[in-house]
């Protein structure tokens, strides 16, 4: 039985979660896209958020990285709401967002689009190469075509990308949104690999995916969204074996 | 032989005011998709501000002749870049997020606003620059090819602004932000990027360039009245377009390209086929590549 008010464990030790989304509304024009969800993620989980298209996965991350307002409810960052916070502040709460699409900037190259990543952290180049060569050293291939027009690289390859410029503010959250679309399932594999090394840095992580079952391996706990309403919640391992997430998203039964 | 060549030296003159006032267009249109209609506009005030300032500074151009232009040229470039961070704020801000029609419209009605106020300020009639910074010279070139004092200062001054903006948009970090956030706002800002600030500053960068060549076509062609932003600011806007809008190189080559072309086309058939030749070569542009000539972006994969 799936618990759906279930807390992870650095709740109940008192520190403060590193996310708490709290009964969150929010509207696309005229949809009501969220319809009162809440969810946890605490200090070094990753959390896996999968469902189907158009069930608001990704518009819970856009409204946790402060680009979509919320009509209700609350969003803490390690305690501190984003309400009010313009999304280009959110990024200083320690927030980094790999968006739906990578959209990794094409007319820029490699080295600047990780450049813009830690755009936030200003002028401070010493920490910003140590970023850049703890990013080249998870993707390699990185290193190799830093100087191209990221709108030149290989699918995979952007995705590295967006991962890796997502990675170059050292956040304490990373929302990441479909790293395995349209991938090989090779390099789906190296990509899933590649987060669980961020996750043991210290990173908490909220992942979509529609790719639920690698999802589940990786995360400690996992939410099921359908149309705006979180349905199921509970240990990943638990939601791996439950009979409706097998039937709906893993493709059996 | 003689007459082509001095004409394409002409044509090199207007060809960089014209890119120098196309990257106000372009780089407007590269962060916010906005044709900023009123930018030949600021560009004229441009011109009147340089001639007030001048007059004010009477006792400066009366000890120092032509050198008083550095600093009125920098007090232009501050004052119209200030009115064009004025500008977004109160006909563009507001609109943002209301479709690509209302701001246009906006952008007319400013434009109109500028105009009709420099007609009311400073009258219909010509002004003309004080002598006092007259630069009436020649060079001597090859032959009898010459090119005034005037020319080579605006040629110079303009180059260099070019040059500038050039370095500052690809290799600082706020320039590389610009180029970020003209390619995508939502993700520029997941970056920590604040989009209106960027947005401010090319607000001030464009129209401080525009005015900056206010100053220079005025003491080119040593008069100008408040018509000059839609005569000379639509042909900076054709440059845009030729050379790719939203592509600051493209608004540099098609300024240039369009001076050239203009001054041939002097040559051949006669200077008042000039408006005639760019409007003709606008349309062949379009029809042939209707992203400009170097307009093109490396698409996304997916």
């Amino acid at each position: 039985m799936i618990a759906d008010t279930m807390q992870p464990a650095a709740a109940q030790t008192g520190a403060a979660p590193m996310l708490e989304v709290n009964n969150v509304h929010a509207y696309y024009g005229h949809v009501h896209a969220l319809k009162g969800i809440s969810l946890t993620v605490g200090q070094g989980e990753v959390v896996a958020l999968i469902g189907a298209n158009g069930a608001g996965k990704s518009t819970t991350l856009r409204a946790v990285s402060g680009l979509l307002k919320l009509r209700e409810g609350e969003i803490k960052i390690a305690g501190k709401s984003i309400a009010g916070v313009p999304a280009h502040d959110v990024v200083y709460m320690g927030v980094s967002h790999s968006p739906e699409g990578r959209k990794i900037f094409p007319t820029l190259t490699v080295n600047e689009n990780l450049n813009m990543g830690a755009y936030s952290l200003g002028g401070a180049k010493a920490k910003i190469e140590g970023h850049r060569d703890r990013v080249f050293a998870l993707f390699p291939r990185l290193r190799e075509r830093r100087s191209q027009l990221a709108g030149t690289l290989s699918g995979g390859e952007q995705q590295m990308l967006a991962i890796g410029r997502a990675l170059m503010n050292d956040p304490r959250l990373l929302l990441l949104d479909e790293p395995s679309l349209g991938l090989a399932p090779l390099l789906v594999k190296t990509i899933f690999d590649t987060v669980r090394e961020i996750n043991k840095t210290g990173v908490s992580i909220l992942l979509v995916e529609q790719n639920a079952r690698a999802a589940l391996r990786l995360a400690t706990t996992g939410y099921v969204l359908e149309t705006g309403n979180i349905v199921l919640s509970g240990p990943a391992s638990s939601l791996l074996a439950d009979e409706r997430v097998r039937k709906a998203y893993l493709g059996e039964g | 032989m003689e007459l082509l060549a001095q004409n394409l030296l002409n044509g090199l003159t207007i060809g960089s005011f014209y890119a120098l006032v196309a990257l106000g267009y372009t780089m407007v249109y590269g962060v916010l998709k906005l044709i900023n209609f009123a930018h030949g506009g600021l560009f004229m005030w441009g011109a009147y501000l340089g001639w007030t300032f001048l007059t004010i500074l009477g006792f400066l151009v009366a000890r120092t002749g032509p050198f008083a232009l550095v600093p009125v040229v920098i007090l232009v470039m501050i004052t119209v870049g200030l009115m064009g961070v004025l500008l977004e704020r109160i006909a563009y801000r507001p609109l943002r997020g209301t479709g690509r029609l209302p701001p246009v419209i906006s952008a007319l009605g400013a434009a109109f606003i500028l105009e009709s106020a420099a007609r009311n300020l400073y009258g219909a009639s010509y002004q003309v620059y004080p002598t006092g910074v007259d630069l009436s010279g020649r060079f001597n070139l090859v032959g009898n090819l010459t090119v005034s004092y005037t020319q080579v200062l605006a040629v110079v001054a303009s180059l260099l602004l070019m040059a500038l903006l050039y370095i500052y948009v690809n290799y600082t970090r706020t320039g590389t932000a610009m180029r970020a956030v003209s390619l995508d706002h939502d993700t520029s800002r997941l970056m920590g990027i604040d989009v209106n600030r960027i947005i401010g500053i090319v607000f001030f960068i464009g129209p401080a360039l525009g005015g900056a060549a206010g100053v220079l076509v005025a003491l080119h062609y040593g008069s100008f009245n408040f018509t000059l932003g839609w005569t000379f600011g639509l042909k900076a806007f054709i440059a845009a377009i030729l050379g790719g809008i939203g592509n600051i190189p493209g608004a540099m080559l098609g300024g240039l390209l369009l001076g050239g072309v203009e001054s041939l086309g002097a040559v051949y058939l006669g200077s008042q086929w000039k408006d005639v030749i760019a409007y003709a070569l606008l349309a062949l542009i379009l029809i042939v590549r209707p992203t400009g000539i170097l307009g093109e972006r490396v698409a996304e994969k997916l």
